[in-house]
């Protein structure tokens, strides 16, 4: 069970917010061919480490934003706004 | 003394004498005192068997004080049926306690089921898999779970009550044991704020009763003061009888708090930092018949004398592979009990516990282990054996002894449960022969015997120092307070807990599950060597155990049948919940009419007094029906659906989705949402449209209306409003950011009035209004705004029936008053009636129109609806359309939306029933029935479905297979009332 701080509000507990999955993924246009529509539709990253994701303070102020989470420590590395590019971390992953 | 309490102590202990408490244990009446636990008083009353194994019906008693215990599991009485598995050794003994063994068939004593002991060879680890092959599992599956199980749950309401609580704290301790009380006594006065639980009823946990002198006085004293100097403090909370029993991500930890009787409070607990000082369990050895009653963890048995002034038996042998259990030995010594031997597998026996068991004489066997134990519902028993030089095996000659106890240490293992479920890693320390925390994921530190400091004034000084620590990390200025204790004990532990010679199958490793050594050994022989595969396919460190005394014993067989060091087997990842909680405590105050808050309509007891029968309808309690002058349901549907197409019906559609789109990009933004194109819309028109999925599939339909040339009002489907106005949020918010507009959810703020029906616009001229709802002003498809009896109005005519019709929009305060005004404008002239939602469901299925996630499934897209016309006009790009350009979205044969009719008017037509091809063609699926009813209208039964390559088979005449019934259906057009729309129109 995360605490995460939303932008907005401040940090709340993870039953607050929805889960939105992966950020920074480019729609493609209708000229997009079968390959990369389907690599939009159903490719998603799932790395052992920090992994930039997107939330909505649902209970909240109703607002999305990105975090960059660590998928094995849970840490949450950095908050910033939807449209912000990726920050740049140190990928820190913890071992073993 | 009273006289059942055949085996209580004249003096000592932590007991009350003078409060006697009388219980029932499998009918017989018996006696305790205010302070025993149910174990210790059923040991006070010299009760031996209190239970059945769970596989081979043995015979057991109590082996533990605490936690660990797998045996004594029973049902207890409370008031209204029995609750099983209750640890005996941790719930506290109190009048009219109705006590009963679980297993045991007829009773405990002589159990039937034992012929599965006799046996045993037939239900080796894994036997389920193996012999249940032939006719099948099924076959046998009643009677293995009837004779499985720990125990019958309660039937009936439970009385108890359960709440939910939210607490912070900088510092979470965990465990009040030596380490925990010198931890809170070193950061209660720092300022951080410090939470200290305890599972027991009282703090102190092994220092309990147990005659040790710290900082000068008795430990009981000790206890006592620092409970005093802690206890009134601010920042402090202590809680007991609270078990931890979960850890989960960012320090969120889960306690169940049974300190008030009756009520079960759960804690949801969010710790800066969490300190475990959750002590160590002994580990049992392993011999031939090591599970008989009267066999008990060494420091149970101390435990016993010390705390709880019984005397576990007469004469007790203490089988040890270390120094603590020397302690034991001479308390029992100190307490009158016999001790006829000390077997120690050591070699050499260090001089400090040598000298003074000599001095007592106690006579010590160095390199000697139990080979065997006598006895059947009690110990009579012990045989000893002397180890080989090698170590490996066991010189021919053995001795045996009378007693009627044995008091076995295999040392301790940290309890490190928690630990592990923060992702905390473990590692084997060869020293100690016991597995350790290593590294946290999580701001998390063990110390005291939870971190391998075994002894007394290791665990005090660790634990001081550790919260110290730990209050620091917290931001708070904080040293470890001095602790001082004369106790010296060395540990000098030699790995040795399994005797290497005896009947296999009849050592035990787990006592919860009934797994022997020879379980292990067989698991390896088929190749189960990873410790996860090895638990799965014996089942050891499973259930109310939870690997606390099996695991380590089943890990160092395993890596020595495997010819591997202990650290390289690993160990199993433990998991929530550390004791079991009650489902009450999770689901709190959630149960019931709490469990998910009913919506309700604004008009809801105009509704009630017409005699409305609620149904659910997603959070929404909504009229299923109207029960006037008692019709039943069937009739009152169908008179309402009549109403509607005769006169006029009245219905409530408050809990329609809305949602205002405004700003100068709201026409563009929904452009790109709906199917249909909305920019083209004017203003005060509204558009029937379809919304997708970025796969192209059909997710809600709606109508929205242009207010303003910047100003949209959707209307969604009921279930799906809230779900809906989250996906625009998130379009606008994630993935056009630039669009200028804001949405906004007005669904409970605007409460629906419908009215249908050939006479309803008669009916509303006949109300106080300033709009003009002639059809030459306001046709079907458009929206007005004005006033209605007062109330600010939007009135848009939209129909879901088929007939003419307005919904009126007004402020939820004014729904009352405007369905009152209505019936009797209209009852002077007209029929009007109220219907409910069953009755709308038939008369949209008579006008065939879509009912989005009934006629559609996660496979249908707008081609199969019959919107291929509106996609392929529309050149802008909306969500889901790319999707559509698919090969597989194209194809002519997908199932697409029809009208069915069966050949017999009468015939009766049910949603999920299959259109299947013909036995030539395999009787092969070929779609299914999704909306059925009988239409009152046309009298004879119909329904829609989504039939394969469907537009091209309307006349066609298709057979229907549903639940054992098959028949013949026509394929039409799902539009079976007014096709051409000249009611809908008027």
């Amino acid at each position: 069970m995360l605490r995460i701080r939303c932008p907005w509000c401040g940090t709340r507990d993870e039953v607050e917010f929805n889960f939105g999955g992966e950020s920074h993924i480019t729609r493609p246009g209708l000229d997009a061919d079968d390959a990369l529509w389907s690599d939009y539709l159903f490719n998603k990253e799932n790395p052992r480490g920090v992994h930039y994701e997107h939330w909505l303070h649902k209970y909240g102020c109703g607002r999305w934003f990105n975090i960059a989470r660590d998928t094995l420590t849970h840490e949450i590395h950095a908050v910033y706004a939807m449209g912000d590019p990726k920050p740049e971390l140190v990928e820190k992953i913890a071992g073993d | 003394m009273t006289d059942t309490q055949k085996n209580r102590l004249e003096t000592g202990g932590r007991i009350d004498r003078r409060k006697a408490v009388t219980f029932t244990f499998n009918g017989r009446k018996l006696q305790g005192c205010r302070g025993d636990t149910i174990a210790s008083a059923l040991l006070a009353n010299g009760v031996s068997t209190v239970n059945r194994s769970f596989k081979y019906h043995r015979p057991r008693g109590v082996m533990s004080a605490g936690v660990e215990e797998t045996n004594a599991l029973l049902s207890v009485y409370d008031g209204q049926g029995d609750v099983p598995v209750v640890r005996s050794t941790m719930r506290a003994l109190i009048d009219d306690h109705r006590i009963k063994s679980p297993g045991g068939f007829p009773n405990v004593n002589f159990d039937l089921g034992r012929m599965l002991d006799f046996t045993h060879r037939l239900w080796t680890a894994g036997f389920y898999n193996k012999i249940f092959k032939w006719p099948g599992w099924h076959w046998y599956e009643g009677m293995v779970r009837r004779m499985a199980g720990l125990g019958h749950l309660p039937a009936g309401e439970d009385s108890n009550r359960y709440f939910h609580h939210n607490l912070h704290c900088d510092l979470l301790i965990v465990g009040a044991g030596p380490a925990g009380l010198a931890a809170a006594l070193s950061t209660v006065d720092s300022g951080a704020r410090v939470v200290l639980v305890e599972q027991d009823h009282e703090t102190g946990g092994s220092l309990l009763g147990c005659g040790a002198t710290i900082d000068s006085v008795d430990s009981d004293l000790w206890i006592n003061q620092t409970m005093a100097a802690i206890e009134d403090k601010p920042n402090l909370t202590v809680m007991t009888s609270s078990t931890v029993s979960g850890y989960y991500d960012h320090n969120m930890l889960t306690i169940t708090d049974r300190s008030t009787p009756g009520v079960k409070r759960f804690w949801k607990v969010r710790a800066g930092q969490v300190l475990l000082t959750t002590g160590a369990i002994e580990q049992p050895l392993v011999f031939e018949n090591n599970d008989r009653p009267g066999i008990m963890l060494a420091n149970a048995a101390m435990e016993y004398v010390n705390r709880y002034a019984v005397r576990p038996a007469d004469a007790m042998v203490v089988a040890t592979n270390n120094d603590s259990a020397y302690r034991v030995a001479f308390t029992l010594d100190d307490h009158g009990i016999e001790v006829p031997a000390v077997v120690d597998a050591r070699k050499t026996v260090p001089d400090e516990p040598a000298d003074e068991a000599r001095r007592r004489g106690i006579p010590v066997m160095p390199g000697s282990v139990v080979l065997n134990t006598h006895g059947n519902r009690a110990l009579t028993g012990v045989r000893i054996g002397k180890l080989a030089a090698d170590g490996k095996s066991v010189t021919p000659e053995g001795v045996d002894i009378t007693c009627q106890g044995l008091a076995v240490s295999g040392g301790f293992n940290p309890t490190c449960h928690l630990f592990s479920q923060a992702r905390g890693k473990l590692s084997y320390d060869t020293e100690l022969a016991c597995f350790r925390s290593d590294h946290g994921l999580q701001k998390v530190t063990v110390a005291g015997a939870a971190n391998g400091k075994f002894s007394l004034s290791g665990a005090l000084n660790n634990g001081a120092k550790a919260g110290a620590e730990a209050a620091t990390r917290a931001g708070y200025t904080c040293t470890p307070t001095a602790i001082s204790t004369t106790e010296t004990e060395g540990y000098n532990l030699e790995a040795m807990r399994i005797t290497p010679c005896g009947d296999s199958s009849r050592q035990w490793v787990d006592y919860m599950h009934d797994v022997t050594v020879a379980d292990i050994q067989l698991a390896v022989r088929e190749n189960f060597v990873s410790v996860e595969h090895l638990k799965r396919h014996t089942t050891t460190g499973m259930s109310a155990d939870q690997g606390k005394t099996s695991n380590l014993n089943a890990l160092t067989l395993l890596a020595e049948l495997t010819g591997r060091p202990v650290e390289e087997v690993g160990t199993t990842t433990f998991r929530p919940q550390f004791m079991p909680v009650p489902m009450g405590a999770i689901a709190g105050q959630r149960h019931g009419d709490h469990y998910a808050p009913a919506r309700l309509l604004p008009a809801h007891k105009w509704h009630v007094r017409y005699g409305a029968v609620f149904e659910d309808y997603g959070p929404w309690k909504r009229p299923e029906y109207y029960a006037i002058d008692g019709r039943d349901r069937e009739t009152a549907i169908r008179e309402e659906a009549i109403a509607v197409r005769r006169e006029a019906g009245l219905f409530d559609a408050s809990p329609l989705g809305k949602i205002e789109l405004k700003g100068p990009d709201a026409g563009e933004f929904l452009n790109r949402i709906f199917v249909n194109n909305a920019l083209t819309l004017k203003t005060g028109r509204i558009r029937y449209g379809l919304m997708l999925n970025e796969n192209g599939i059909v997710m809600d339909d709606g109508v929205f209306a242009r207010l303003a040339e910047d100003h949209y009002l959707l209307s969604t489907t009921s279930a799906n409003a809230d779900h809906f106005t989250d996906w625009l949020e998130r379009w606008h918010q994630c993935e056009w950011p630039d669009l200028e507009l804001i949405i906004s959810a007005v669904t409970s703020q605007w409460a629906v009035v419908t009215l249908a029906g050939p006479a309803s616009r008669a009916i509303l001229q006949e109300l106080e209004s300033d709009i003009d709802f002639s059809a030459g002003v306001l046709p079907h498809m458009s929206i007005a705004t004005g006033t209605f009896l007062g109330a600010p109005a939007r009135v848009q005519r939209v129909s879901f029936t088929g007939e003419m019709s307005f919904e009126i929009n007004i402020p939820a305060l004014y729904a009352e008053r405007v369905m009152k005004a209505m019936m009797i404008a209209g009852g002077s002239a007209f029929h009007v009636e109220p219907i409910g939602a069953e009755a709308l469901m038939v008369l949209r299925t008579e006008k065939g129109y879509l009912h989005v996630g009934g006629d559609t499934d996660g496979t249908t897209n707008p081609m199969d609806v019959g919107f291929a016309g509106i996609v392929a006009r529309k050149q802008a790009d909306f969500v889901g359309k790319r999707s559509l350009l698919r090969a597989e979205d194209q194809r002519e044969d997908r199932r697409q939306y029809v009208g069915v009719e069966p050949l017999n008017p009468n015939e009766e037509l049910e949603p999920g029933a299959h259109f299947i091809t013909g036995p030539e063609q395999g009787g092969r699926s070929q779609g299914m029935v999704t909306s059925a009813c009988f239409s009152p209208t046309l009298e004879r039964s119909i329904g829609m479905g989504l039939l394969e390559s469907g537009f091209q088979r309307k006349g066609e005449t298709v057979k229907v297979y549903d639940d054992g019934r098959s028949f013949e259906v026509r394929i039409t057009d799902p539009v079976f009332y007014d096709p051409a729309g000249e009611k809908m129109n008027a």
